[in-house]
């Protein structure tokens, strides 16, 4: 519970700093309406006023300040808003419209999850491969980082379409995508993992006449099981980010890249900001739930966790 | 006396005129990025059943490095080395004996008891036996009760007792030891060994120790080995007087200090060669 206060801290420091961005970031929109309301405004032309920055047209204005901070259709939502917004869609809709978060959350996070555990198998795979094969060594890994150099923003269209045209739609594609993106962290955590017993541990193994098949199940994979839940908790929220990124240049209908694009065309950014927050809180969750498998895990073991 | 049922049925014959382990013209130079190391150079040396041989010199003496390949861990570039009358590698596969690190090894996930089964787990021993083995290797090394214990819940001299534990587990006939209380405080050395010795006693193991202390060398063995550097070669072989049974106090005996004497006079000697 140590970690509580220093988490505080730089959550508060964001939100203070959010509090304070949205009077200047929305000061303009606010003045061209209040003064379409009849509200007194200086200087009185929109022509004008775009002479002056956010925070200067701000503080010449200080009796709109209140106004900033429940704008319909703000540059930047104020943090109530937002947490209004989400509480609207996640807690009094039901779930199964199309208008619920949780709907939206739920369409992402099958992709997600399902792209996570082809991602994190094949990473396994790929990691013990790599580690018991010369060959594999020199001719995958390469590949492997090779892999993660292309934007997955360039490529995610690109496979959805060519999916799409194979008459594949719907899961699959985006968990591919996010697939892809996570089983790289899990072959480098795994490889670092397999090859972290060190020399005495090795040769004490080769002194019982141990054969490899021994020395994986009784030495390298428990000794790679810290590594391999910081490769999960990575793995994850890249599965995630990348089930969104699948889900943004392709006119998706549901999911949390859906919502995104939805509220940015329409000019609802609250619609935005909502599926941003969410789309965090899941990550982090997600992220939340391996610390607690793996501190479970490594105190069964009988390893101090650090 | 102390027998952990060894197979009676052992296919590893023993060498003829009781060498355990035989070593002839023993060469082995590692290639380095910086040239050829000469590790041991033409090194003859006989280890008979029952003998406690310390190998001491300078670091770069070759004297781990000649353990090792008695264990199968370092391949010879030339000579012969026979272990029970066959090749390390055999006696190796044969698991013909038990090896104890500079440092215990221990694997972090395993319990105590649960790394003393490990050699066990992997030579196939039936679980029932197991149990009964590691209770019996715990207390030969005075650790009965820290069975269930994780290692780092043990001091570093604990951890030693449980590693070497490991090594006597599954009785294998020979005993070689790197360095093995190299990182221990000279209190706790004392102390583990003359428990090593009484256990050397019970067990009538053959033993190979590497060290770098010459009280210990003197303390311990039936035999000492005097090794020197570059090349790695040995330059004498002290067998000692000393009686078998050996109260820390014999240390302070002319006797001891005389051996403890050629052997320093033996380490000299390899230095002056350069």
């Amino acid at each position: 519970m140590k970690s509580v206060l220093p988490v505080m801290t730089v959550v508060g420091a964001v939100l203070l700093f959010w509090l304070v961005a949205v009077v200047p970031m929305n000061m303009h929109l606010v003045a061209d309406q209040a003064q379409r309301d009849g509200v007194s405004v200086v200087p009185e032309t929109p022509v004008e006023r775009q002479a002056y920055s956010g925070i200067g047209l701000s503080l010449r204005n200080l009796h709109l300040v209140p106004r900033t901070y429940d704008f319909v259709r703000p540059r930047l939502p104020a943090p109530q808003q937002v947490a209004r917004e989400m509480y609207a869609t996640i807690f009094e809709k039901k779930i199964t419209s199309k208008r619920s978060l949780v709907y939206h959350g739920w369409v992402t996070l099958a992709p997600t999850l399902l792209g996570f555990f082809i991602g994190t198998g094949l990473g396994i795979l790929l990691a013990v491969g790599i580690v018991y094969s010369r060959v594999m060594d020199r001719s995958v890994m390469p590949w492997a980082i090779v892999s993660q150099t292309i934007p997955i923003l360039a490529l995610a269209p690109m496979v959805i379409v060519v999916l799409g045209a194979m008459g594949i739609q719907g899961l699959f594609p985006k968990s591919l995508i996010a697939a892809y993106l996570s089983f790289f962290p899990v072959v480098v955590g795994m490889v670092k993992g397999l090859r972290s017993p060190d020399a005495i541990q090795l040769d004490l193994l080769r002194t019982y006449h141990a054969s490899n098949r021994q020395g994986f199940w009784a030495l390298r994979l428990p000794a790679s099981t810290p590594y391999l839940f910081a490769s999960l908790k990575i793995g994850i929220s890249a599965s995630l980010i990348g089930t969104i990124v699948a889900e943004l240049p392709t006119g998706a209908k549901a999911g949390f890249g859906a919502r995104m694009l939805v509220g940015d065309q329409y000019g609802q950014p609250l619609v935005s900001w909502a599926a941003l927050f969410a789309a965090a809180l899941t990550a982090a969750a997600l992220v939340g739930l391996f610390s607690v498998m793996e501190r479970v895990t490594l105190r069964r073991m009988g390893m101090r966790t650090a | 006396m102390l027998t952990l049922d060894r197979n009676s049925a052992d296919n590893t014959p023993k060498a003829s005129a009781g060498a355990v382990i035989s070593a002839e013209g023993l060469d082995l130079t590692f290639q380095t990025n910086d040239g050829p190391i000469h590790a041991l150079k033409d090194v003859n040396l006989d280890i008979h059943a029952g003998d406690f041989v310390s190998f001491i010199g300078p670091s770069g003496c070759g004297k781990t490095t000649f353990l090792r390949v008695m264990a199968d861990l370092e391949q010879p570039t030339g000579g012969s080395v026979t272990v029970n009358g066959v090749s390390p590698e055999d006696a190796r596969k044969s698991r013909a004996y038990g090896y104890v690190f500079q440092a215990a090894g221990l694997y972090p996930w395993r319990t105590i008891g649960g790394n003393i089964r490990l050699p066990l787990e992997i030579m196939g021993v039936p679980k029932a036996e197991q149990a009964d083995r590691v209770k019996r290797v715990l207390e030969l090394v005075d650790l009965a009760g820290f069975e269930r214990k994780f290692p780092w819940q043990l001091s570093g001299g604990m951890q030693q007792r449980a590693s070497i534990a490991r090594a006597l587990s599954f009785d294998a006939d020979i005993l070689l030891m790197d360095e093995p209380f190299g990182a221990l405080d000279e209190i706790v050395r004392d102390h583990l060994n003359e428990q090593l010795l009484k256990l050397w006693a019970r067990t009538e193991k053959t033993i190979a120790f590497v060290t770098h202390s010459i009280p210990e060398a003197v303390y311990l063995s039936t035999k000492i080995v005097v090794m020197s550097p570059r090349p790695g070669r040995i330059t004498d072989v002290i067998e000692s007087t000393l009686p078998r049974e050996r109260p820390l106090e014999i240390r302070d005996t002319p006797e001891f200090l005389e051996i403890a004497h050629r052997v320093r006079e033996g380490l000299r000697a390899g230095h002056l060669d350069e």
